[in-house]
């Protein structure tokens, strides 16, 4: 008895360089909670965006109540019934909960605003709900976790048959989550279909009928939760061939050069403590949350430590700014590489060259010869493709702005690379260049942090692995002893497999 | 609203030093000066509720006061009625012109009112050949029109009277209306939910052309003489009246009420500052001093919102 009521097959969507999306399937039925599973990158939110009517698929079938639709605009896919709350609430601040939900659509009695009807309109269905939110109150004075409540009110304004959450809890208290599966299972009650995307098992469990994983865009597989385990759901989630190269340079490991202890930053991170040695990739993994950004951004000076120390070849230092951290050796390429690692506008000379200006001062001036000749060191070395160095950086493609910033931290000196998702967004060739260079300088005796999402990166390239699951340390691996299993599930939080069932 | 209470403040120490203030017909007065600043000011508002602004507003004000006198003069056969209309027509085609520029040619509305704003004011010394209108030209229909009372109020008053309750009801009873604050408060999700985007950066700029086509009128009659620079720098005080109405310059908020009393506010700081025989000179840097000050207490009042949206983020 298959009541499916949104159907989607082989759906693909591509952008240039990247399979966002490649052949997937779901199946959701009406009454039921469908969990879609995966890692960073699997392509759920751009699944919910070609759902929600923001991309339109380059193919594959959405059917809707057995019958073909396709969504050019996001509200054709609101007329069709399909409802999405985004981790970020797309509210309108300075204006009340009603005229929130009914924005777009206000209620009207001949050619002028019903504030009346709008208002019981939107008290009917706060109580329904059993939301004990005033429906004058201004959005902007409400917690996250009652403009999420307001945005679920939103979409069954709309009459929504399907609801998406993307990530719903990821604000929310314990008590607030509890609140929230109420609602869910009112919706269900309804008849409602709720498509639940989270990264928490104890939430998928407790709350999801079923579930679908995806995987690089791919569908691997489906399945009822009733039936599944911890276990069987990871296994689909990474189970994979690792088919990229990784660079094998024989590197011994060196002295410690950097001493992180009782790492702290309230709300953030706890109590993280590592060590790397010159020549070791020390590698960070962890899922979107997970503190790992936040803990180089300390170390590095940006953001300020509640607690810990940080020594430096056996030295306690002092890290209070960025130009601290590049004292003692540390160069840090950040995760967005657009707002934090280059200055697009500015040519690629310069952008090499910006944290080396003091350096190159003659006097009153720069010494053009010696900046062009440091630039032109590095970005070959890194193999940058452009014209000519002189051309602005906003113009290079995303894998060679990367190397536009590799090179700059390069032309500085350090004995320390902090990498913060450095091939993320970049095309396959560019990304083996940039695994090839960071084992280049683990052999050369640097020591090298780096911060991934990528399961098989963090493998191919780590000599160490530290994962990290809201803001805590929750697994130490070796090379040898590091697997797609135990390294994810460590990230998920989940509790070891030995002995212990889902 | 704090801004009563300031308005109360000033009017007692105003009162204190010159005790002229508060007779009736000063009062009057008062409304009547201001009454164009209303009206011009509540179309910026407009403007500013979408997140854009109108530099253009006083060259406006002057090419369709100059427009009218001139035809005036030409042809002085032409009743009242026709003149209003003609002055709307100008304004009319002024705030479409911007109006297009922003919603269909997508340039930022600061840029195209920059160029605008010395548009119109060239197409000024165009129509004139740099010479002026005077009084004598104009026909007496023509320099009483701002003037005839009606139930106590003159011409002037009533017109910015009726533009306000226009305005005021279709912002609060008006679906485009409210899209206004949607557009400016959240362009994304305005985007989301499907409200057109190029009818609402539209209308803001065609009825503030509307607007200052009418007071482009009521200028050059009320003061018997169209000049080419009429009305020059205007557009800052309609934007200081706005912001002092607690209209954020970003967007999405503020009332149709405020930018009156922000309005009447600066009415008030003109009236009192030629009453208590404070210099010229002084004049500009009190009335900047104050919109600082008003300025930097919807800053401060909005940021304090904004710690404790913070602090409820972390209530976790």
């Amino acid at each position: 008895m298959d009541n499916a009521i949104l159907e989607l097959h082989d759906i693909r969507k591509y952008f240039p360089g990247i399979k966002a999306l490649d052949g997937v399937n779901l199946s959701v039925r009406a009454g039921e909670v469908h969990a879609l599973i995966g890692e960073n990158g699997a392509g759920k939110s751009t699944l919910v965006k070609v759902l929600t009517g923001i991309y339109s698929a380059d193919s594959g079938q959405i059917m809707l109540n057995g019958a073909d639709v396709s969504f050019r605009s996001p509200l054709e896919s609101q007329a069709a019934g399909i409802a999405a709350i985004h981790q970020e609430a797309t509210m309108f601040g300075e204006l009340t909960v009603t005229e929130n939900i009914f924005m777009g659509h206000h209620l009207r009695r001949g050619p002028f605003v019903d504030w009346r009807r709008m208002k019981s309109a939107t008290a009917e269905l706060l109580a329904r709900l059993e939301l004990d939110i005033d429906p004058d109150a201004v959005v902007r004075s409400l917690s996250i976790a009652q403009r999420h409540l307001v945005e679920i009110v939103k979409a069954l304004s709309f009459d929504a048959r399907i609801v998406i959450m993307d990530e719903p809890t990821s604000a929310l208290s314990l008590r607030e989550v509890e609140e929230l599966y109420a609602i869910i299972r009112r919706l269900k009650q309804e008849g409602k279909a709720v498509i639940f995307i989270s990264h928490k098992f104890d939430e998928i469990f407790e709350i999801a009928d079923c579930f679908t994983v995806l995987r690089d865009g791919k569908y691997i597989g489906e399945g009822r939760i009733e039936d599944a385990s911890t276990d069987s759901i990871i296994g689909m989630m990474v189970g994979r061939t690792l088919d990229h190269m990784y660079p094998d340079y024989t590197r011994t490991q060196g002295a410690p050069i950097l001493t992180a202890t009782g790492l702290s930053r309230a709300g953030v991170f706890k109590d993280v403590s590592f060590d790397l040695h010159e020549g070791e990739i020390l590698g960070f993994f962890g899922l979107v949350g997970a503190g790992r950004s936040e803990i180089m951004r300390a170390m590095f000076g940006i953001d300020r430590l509640d607690a810990g120390t940080i020594a430096v070849r056996g030295k306690p230092v002092q890290i209070g700014e960025p130009s601290d951290a590049m004292k003692m050796g540390i160069a840090f390429v950040p995760e967005d590489r657009q707002q934090q690692g280059v200055i697009l506008k500015m040519k690629i000379r310069e952008n090499e060259t910006v944290p080396l200006l003091k350096l190159l001062r003659k006097g009153l001036f720069l010494d053009r010869k010696r900046e062009a000749e440091i630039a032109d060191r590095y970005a070959t070395m890194l193999e940058v493709r452009a014209t000519s160095w002189e051309q602005p950086v906003e113009s290079l493609s995303g894998g060679n702005q990367q190397k536009v910033v590799l090179a700059k931290w390069l032309a500085t000196e350090p004995e320390m690379l902090i990498l913060d998702e450095p091939t993320k967004g970049i095309d396959v060739a560019t990304k083996a260049a940039v695994h090839d260079f960071v084992g280049r300088m683990a052999a050369q005796g640097k020591g090298i942090i780096l911060v991934s999402s990528e399961l098989p990166e963090v493998l191919g390239m780590s000599d160490n692995i530290i994962v990290l699951h809201e803001g805590e340390v929750t697994g130490r691996f070796t090379r040898a002893q590091a697997s797609p299993e135990n390294v994810m599930r460590a990230a998920l939080g989940a509790l070891p497999a030995e002995g212990e069932s889902a | 609203m704090s801004l009563v209470v300031f308005g109360i403040v000033l009017c007692a120490v105003i009162a204190i030093r010159a005790p002229r203030f508060l007779d009736p017909s000063n009062l009057q007065y008062i409304l009547n000066d201001t009454s164009i600043l209303i009206m011009v000011a509540l179309g910026q508002f407009l403007v500013i509720l979408i997140g854009g602004i109108d530099l253009s507003v006083a060259s406006g004000i002057a090419l369709a006061g100059m427009i009218t006198a001139l035809v005036n003069h030409a042809a002085p056969g032409i009743p009242m009625v026709g003149i209003v209309a003609l002055a709307l027509a100008v304004g009319l085609v002024l705030g479409a012109f911007n109006g297009l520029l922003v919603s269909v040619a997508g340039i930022p509305p600061i840029i195209t009112t920059l160029g605008t704003l010395s548009i119109y004011r060239g197409t000024v010394f165009l129509f004139s050949g740099g010479a002026w209108v005077s009084a004598d030209e104009m026909t007496k229909s023509y320099r009483d029109l701002p003037h005839h009372m009606v139930l106590g109020f003159t011409t002037l008053m009533i017109a910015a009277l009726i533009t306000f309750v226009l305005i005021a009801v279709f912002l609060r009873f008006t679906r485009t209306g409210r899209e206004l604050y949607g557009v400016g408060g959240n362009l994304t999700a305005a985007k989301y939910v499907g409200i057109k985007l190029r009818k609402v950066n539209f209308l803001p700029f065609l009825i503030s052309g509307l607007i200052v086509g009418l007071a482009g009128l009521l200028w050059v009659s009320r003061y018997a003489s169209a000049q080419n620079d009429t009305a020059s720098g205007f557009e800052l005080q309609t934007i200081a009246a706005c912001v002092i109405g607690g209209v954020s310059i970003s967007g999405g908020t503020g009332s149709a009420i405020g930018v009156v009393l922000g309005a009447v506010l600066l009415g008030i700081i003109n009236n009192a500052l030629t009453l208590t025989d404070i210099s010229p000179f002084w004049q500009m840097a009190i009335q900047g001093f104050v919109i600082l000050i008003a300025i930097v207490t919807n800053t401060l009042m909005d940021r304090r919102n904004q710690r404790t949206l913070l602090a409820r983020r972390t209530l976790v």
